[in-house]
């Protein structure tokens, strides 16, 4: 099937909007003062907040998929009111601004809320942990995931799971040998998106996990705290957020191209 | 010919789009104020009487961190007077040219605040802070490089859970019970009220930091803009400023 063309002026607004998502990106790379940039980027401080990011968003990106694969299966299949609401729940954090993720977490989990309370005393203390950085970030990353996920599946037509089903494969069978390497893709491009988010994330850990050097202050609030004393090298971190989510986007396109042309 | 239209349409959205905001003309009545966010309480009271004192004048604030200010100031922000949270600030507006005889108008100094009722039995900055959540300033702020230089001065060493960016953040941390202390300025202890209990310093008094303010170089309402400065140095700023807790030279 051949499509039409696009109107010819339709490239005027599409071009505008690039150089608006663009400048501000290049004029961030132009300004970093590259000659000490290294110098910049070793700063204990700026190590210790790369390491801790690496560190929580693996873990955080884990969590999604622990947690996130199977929620993603169950919307997947479910119809009805219900199956609605969980839709709705687990993409609210998505669309939430950050500090108020993080005022949501601090009053369901903080040290005087119901449920934090309730942790203290079983010896689970998480406010102002490392944990607490995991657990924000797990709480704004997981739709991601969810959503990549059962989008794949809501699309899939293919029906080798029902077919491994009539020659007498077990649920459990067909979800690990079947679903889930069919899926597979989508939950790789989901798992990114993932950890990008929870890269990014900032505003839940500042309201509740705080910010100390190699425990909860991770990249995003390092560029935060350093910009009040120095700008060069907060553009400098920046441009490796920058750098790591260019990578992050790359993969997950790759992976939607190869999902794409194996269906 | 409606392709031409379409055309000239966009390119008109675009123009409108990149002219507006340039051309802020605002009404020769309106000061723009870039205030340091812990003025905020007072310079927005103080903000209100000076409009009542001058009929037809506008007085609209924009509140964040010293720095940051400084900063969008040197990026060519429009306003007309500036209000720093400490010396160094103003001492890089000055040296750049952003601001114009800035004047000293308030010291504030520094207390530990706990939650209400003191849970944690803490004292001080002492060994009653061992194993408890104490939050600070981060060191490269002026409430943190202030905190330090106290600490210093005692002869303590802090074991802070956090180091904020903000002071407010610190004072938030405590009044939510997050955190069983922490070093906030005086005026912050006050306006936290009553959902904290305030434990003074020692030799507090020692370490202070100044707020200055002065009329922004090349500000269109310099008349105004002295003006202000002058409400803020004169009795109602002086009343205002020390009910709030600031000292006032």
């Amino acid at each position: 099937m051949i499509r039409p063309p696009l109107p010819r002026w339709l490239a005027v607004p599409a071009v505008v909007a690039t150089a608006f998502l663009a400048v501000p990106l290049l004029a961030m790379v132009v300004r970093v003062p590259w000659s000490w940039f290294l110098a910049l980027l070793t700063t204990t401080s700026a190590v210790d907040a790369f390491w801790l990011s690496l560190r929580t968003c693996t873990a955080s990106t884990l969590l999604c998929l622990v947690l996130g694969l199977p929620l993603a299966m169950v919307l997947a299949r479910s119809h009805g009111r219900l199956a609605t609401v969980g839709r709705v729940l687990a993409t609210l954090p998505m669309v939430l601004p950050p500090v108020v993720a993080g005022l949501a977490l601090l009053v369901a989990l903080g040290r005087r809320a119901w449920l934090g309370s309730r942790l203290s005393l079983l010896g689970v203390d998480l406010a102002f942990t490392t944990g607490a950085v995991v657990v924000a970030q797990t709480f704004v990353a997981m739709p991601y995931l969810v959503v990549a996920v059962e989008g794949a599946l809501r699309v899939a037509q293919d029906d080798f799971d029902v077919v491994a089903a009539t020659l007498g494969a077990s649920p459990t069978t067909v979800l690990w040998r079947v679903t889930l390497p069919l899926t597979a893709p989508a939950i790789a491009s989901g798992a990114a998106l993932a950890f990008a988010r929870a890269l990014g994330e900032f505003g839940a850990t500042l309201t509740f996990a705080g910010s100390l050097q190699g425990t909860t202050r991770t990249l995003p609030l390092e560029v935060y705290l350093i910009r009040e004393s120095d700008t060069d090298a907060a553009l400098a971190l920046s441009v490796v957020l920058v750098a790591v989510a260019v990578v992050l986007v790359a993969v997950t396109a790759a992976l939607g191209r190869s999902w794409g042309t194996r269906r | 010919m409606l392709r031409t239209l379409a055309v000239t349409g966009v390119l008109a959205l675009l123009c409108a789009c990149s002219v507006t905001p340039t051309a802020s003309s605002a009404p020769p009545s309106e000061l723009v104020v870039f205030a340091a966010a812990s003025l905020k309480d007072t310079y927005s009271a103080l903000g209100r009487t000076f409009e009542a004192g001058h009929p037809g004048v506008k007085v609209r604030f924009s509140f964040d961190g010293s720095s940051i200010l400084e900063e969008q100031l040197a990026q060519g922000a429009p306003a007309d007077v500036f209000a720093a949270a400490d010396r160094a600030t103003m001492d890089k507006a000055l040296a750049a040219s952003l601001v114009v005889k800035p004047v000293l108008f308030a010291t504030n100094t520094l207390t530990l605040i706990v939650p209400k009722g003191n849970p944690a039995g803490v004292t001080g900055l002492d060994a009653s802070l061992h194993g408890k959540k104490l939050v600070v300033c981060a060191a490269g702020v002026p409430c943190g490089s202030a905190t330090a230089k106290l600490a210093g001065l005692l002869g303590v060493t802090l074991a802070p859970v956090s180091e904020e960016t903000k002071v407010t953040d610190v004072r938030a941390k405590v009044e939510t019970g997050q955190a069983d202390a922490g070093v906030v300025y005086v005026t912050d202890a006050k306006a936290a009220g009553s959902t904290v209990d305030t434990i003074p310093i020692r030799d507090a008094d020692r370490v202070r930091n100044d707020y200055l303010l002065g009329p922004v170089a090349g500000s269109r309402h310099s008349d105004l803009a002295n003006a202000f400065v002058a409400w803020v140095t004169g009795p109602e700023g002086r009343t205002t400023l020390a009910a709030a807790g600031f000292v006032t030279p």
